[in-house]
């Protein structure tokens, strides 16, 4: 497929910039064609927006409420910025859960990126078995979450799992490494980095494809040795691919939940924002309000991001 | 030819990366092959005294397997379906037309896919209690705790990463196709659905995988939407099997593993789709 060997931004961008007939063109329909259109765009549009952003913005809207969900919305009672107060200031599992988050988003960020890359590095020549090593290497990925935390207990479990008595620790002094609030965050993490690692890797993959081989021999040629085309040739032409990396990295580790869930529902040292939000509803408290505000802390972070990606996918589209 | 030392050991290097990837995988289907006695007498990390495919058995039985396989189904196919359909005719409409607001949809429906599930989920689960379905539809007689609600948000959801990724692909047809076909009076819809949305194969294929995958291996939307154990997905469904049978590791591992069964199947027949998929939207998490 040759649209695998670009990234997204090139596929779009490969007209001339739109003539200004075309949208005259477009009004040009007739009627009963407009309906038609309008229905195509319209109905998957209302469904999107109804199920995906109505809610988030009700986020943002309950998140300035006290509501126990008890009572239609005209019990709502309006609290201003207290929940955030509250939050940030006597809710015990927030801070930790923001440090877990944010430890969460810098390993995954530096290990399975760094991984990635020198795998994609590695793979990305004429090698014998070289597409066995890949399939190998991403297989992971097309296991969920949840499936990975099971998994990776039967790893990590004290004196039968794999881990310590490849150590020789399940004998006598098993480490608990899910049940120790110290290092369980850590063991998750590694179990999460050993799936997230193939899709960094895969994604360096396409885009190392797409970096003319013209460059690397004139490199070459001039005298560079690998690291210096590396450095100075490669990775500077893979920059929309670590916009690309960083985005899914970050969403990804905003988004994980099901790992930690599965695990122990995400307390004791495993706290993440994501189990906070959720244990507002499937949880024995209902705090609409409370809830909401923790989400709306995960969508300004995310937002952030998100910013950042349409930036570079749509800048060189004509906002016409 | 000589063989370059170099060469050695870089695949020495990639043999022990995919070692120890399989790893946790190749532990539990060893761990599943034994029996719970052979396990419980000579612990995990010992040479089995036999192999058996009983825990096998036992999981699909004792744990349901099939009624949880079949409510994962009832949901999957119909998004799936249902995604493909309606994000390529928005594709559709925002890159073979100019309107003044399409590059705004398109952002709109690709950001919607980037945010986290818990910034929808609290307001969604409301909004779920609060809509009355036909019976028909849902036993409940509402959103809430109803397949027909689960089908409902995957299509929501997954469509802003469809719409993107088919949008991209849309772009690349040569305009004139379209153009030719209505000088031939096609009109909008067939020039979608005769025209563009054939040249879409790949693309659709690529996407079928991948959002298969994708839905298949939900568990925070079934955790909260549904209520009622019975309907719950497999993923979601594998949870009780550990409740139940905690003790048993081997009939975990091999509940896990029949769980990943039909994600591993689409993995090896479908590989190029998937792996063309992600590549093709570089977007997702």
């Amino acid at each position: 497929m040759t649209a695998t060997q670009n990234p997204p931004r090139t596929a779009g961008t490969a007209g001339a910039p739109r003539p200004p007939s075309r949208r005259r063109r477009a009004t040009a329909l007739a009627g009963r064609e407009k309906l038609v259109l309008g229905l195509m765009l319209g109905i998957p549009s209302l469904l999107h927006i109804a199920l995906v952003w109505v809610p988030a913005l009700g986020s943002v809207a309950l998140s300035f409420s006290s509501w126990d969900g008890i009572g239609g919305f005209g019990d709502i009672r309006w609290v201003g910025a207290s929940n955030y107060v509250d939050i940030v200031t006597s809710y015990p599992r927030f801070w930790p859960a923001v440090r877990n988050n944010l430890l969460w988003l810098l390993f995954l960020l530096v290990v399975p990126t760094v991984v990635g890359l020198l795998l994609a590095v590695l793979l990305d020549r004429q090698l014998r078995f070289g597409r066995v090593y890949q399939s190998v290497l991403y297989l992971p990925m097309v296991l969920s979450l949840a499936l990975v935390g099971f998994i990776w207990q039967l790893v990590y479990q004290p004196e039968q799992g794999l881990l310590n008595n490849v150590l020789g620790t399940a004998a006598t002094d098993p480490v608990n490494w899910l049940g120790d609030p110290d290092i369980n965050l850590y063991a998750v993490l590694v179990a999460a980095g050993w799936r997230h690692t193939g899709y960094i890797m895969l994604l360096y993959l396409a885009g190392l494809k797409a970096v003319d081989p013209a460059l690397k021999e004139a490199a070459a040629l001039d005298g560079a040795n690998a690291w210096q085309t590396f450095f100075r040739v490669t990775f500077p032409v893979l920059k929309p691919v670590n916009v690309v990396v960083l985005v899914v990295t970050v969403i990804e580790g905003l988004r994980a939940f099901d790992i930690v869930y599965v695990i122990n529902k995400g307390r004791n040292g495993l706290e993440l924002l994501s189990v906070l939000v959720t244990d507002n509803i499937i949880g024995e408290s209902s705090r609409i309000g409370w809830g909401s505000a923790l989400a709306v802390v995960l969508l300004v972070i995310s937002l952030g991001f998100i910013v950042t990606y349409l930036f570079q996918v749509f800048r060189e589209e004509d906002p016409a | 030819m000589i063989v370059k030392p170099a060469r050695v050991v870089l695949h020495a290097f990639l043999v022990l990366t995919c070692l120890a990837t399989l790893a946790p995988l190749l532990w539990a289907l060893y761990a599943s092959l034994r029996t719970y006695d052979d396990t419980a007498r000579n612990g995990y990390f010992s040479v089995a005294e036999g192999l058996t495919l009983e825990n096998f058995g036992n999981a699909w039985t004792q744990a349901d397997l099939p009624h949880y396989y079949l409510n994962t189904l009832v949901v999957t196919l119909p998004a799936l379906v249902l995604v493909l359909l309606f994000s390529s005719m928005v594709a559709f409409g925002v890159s073979r037309f100019g309107f003044r607001f399409n590059i705004a949809l398109l952002m709109l429906f690709t950001a919607g896919n980037l945010l986290p599930q818990q910034v929808v989920v609290t307001p969604l689960y409301r909004l779920y209690l609060l809509t009355p379905v036909p019976e028909w539809l849902s036993d409940s007689g509402l959103l809430l705790d109803s397949q027909f609600g689960l089908v409902l948000i995957h299509v929501a959801f997954q469509s802003g990463f469809c719409v993107f990724v088919l949008s991209n692909y849309m772009k690349t047809i040569p305009r004139e196709l379209g153009e030719a076909a209505r000088v031939d009076g096609a009109g909008v819809f067939r020039q979608y659905w005769q025209v563009i949305l054939p040249l879409c194969r790949p693309a659709l294929a690529a996407l079928a995988t991948l959002e298969f995958t994708w839905i298949y291996n939900d568990f925070l939307w079934a955790l909260v939407l549904v209520q009622t154990g019975e309907k719950m997905p497999i993923t979601s469904a594998l949870q009780n099997l550990k409740g139940t049978f905690f003790v048993d590791n081997n009939l975990v591992a091999a509940g896990s593993l029949l769980v990943a069964l039909p994600t591993l199947v689409v993995f090896f027949v479908l590989q190029r789709q998937f792996v063309g998929g992600l590549t093709l939207g570089s977007t997702k998490g």
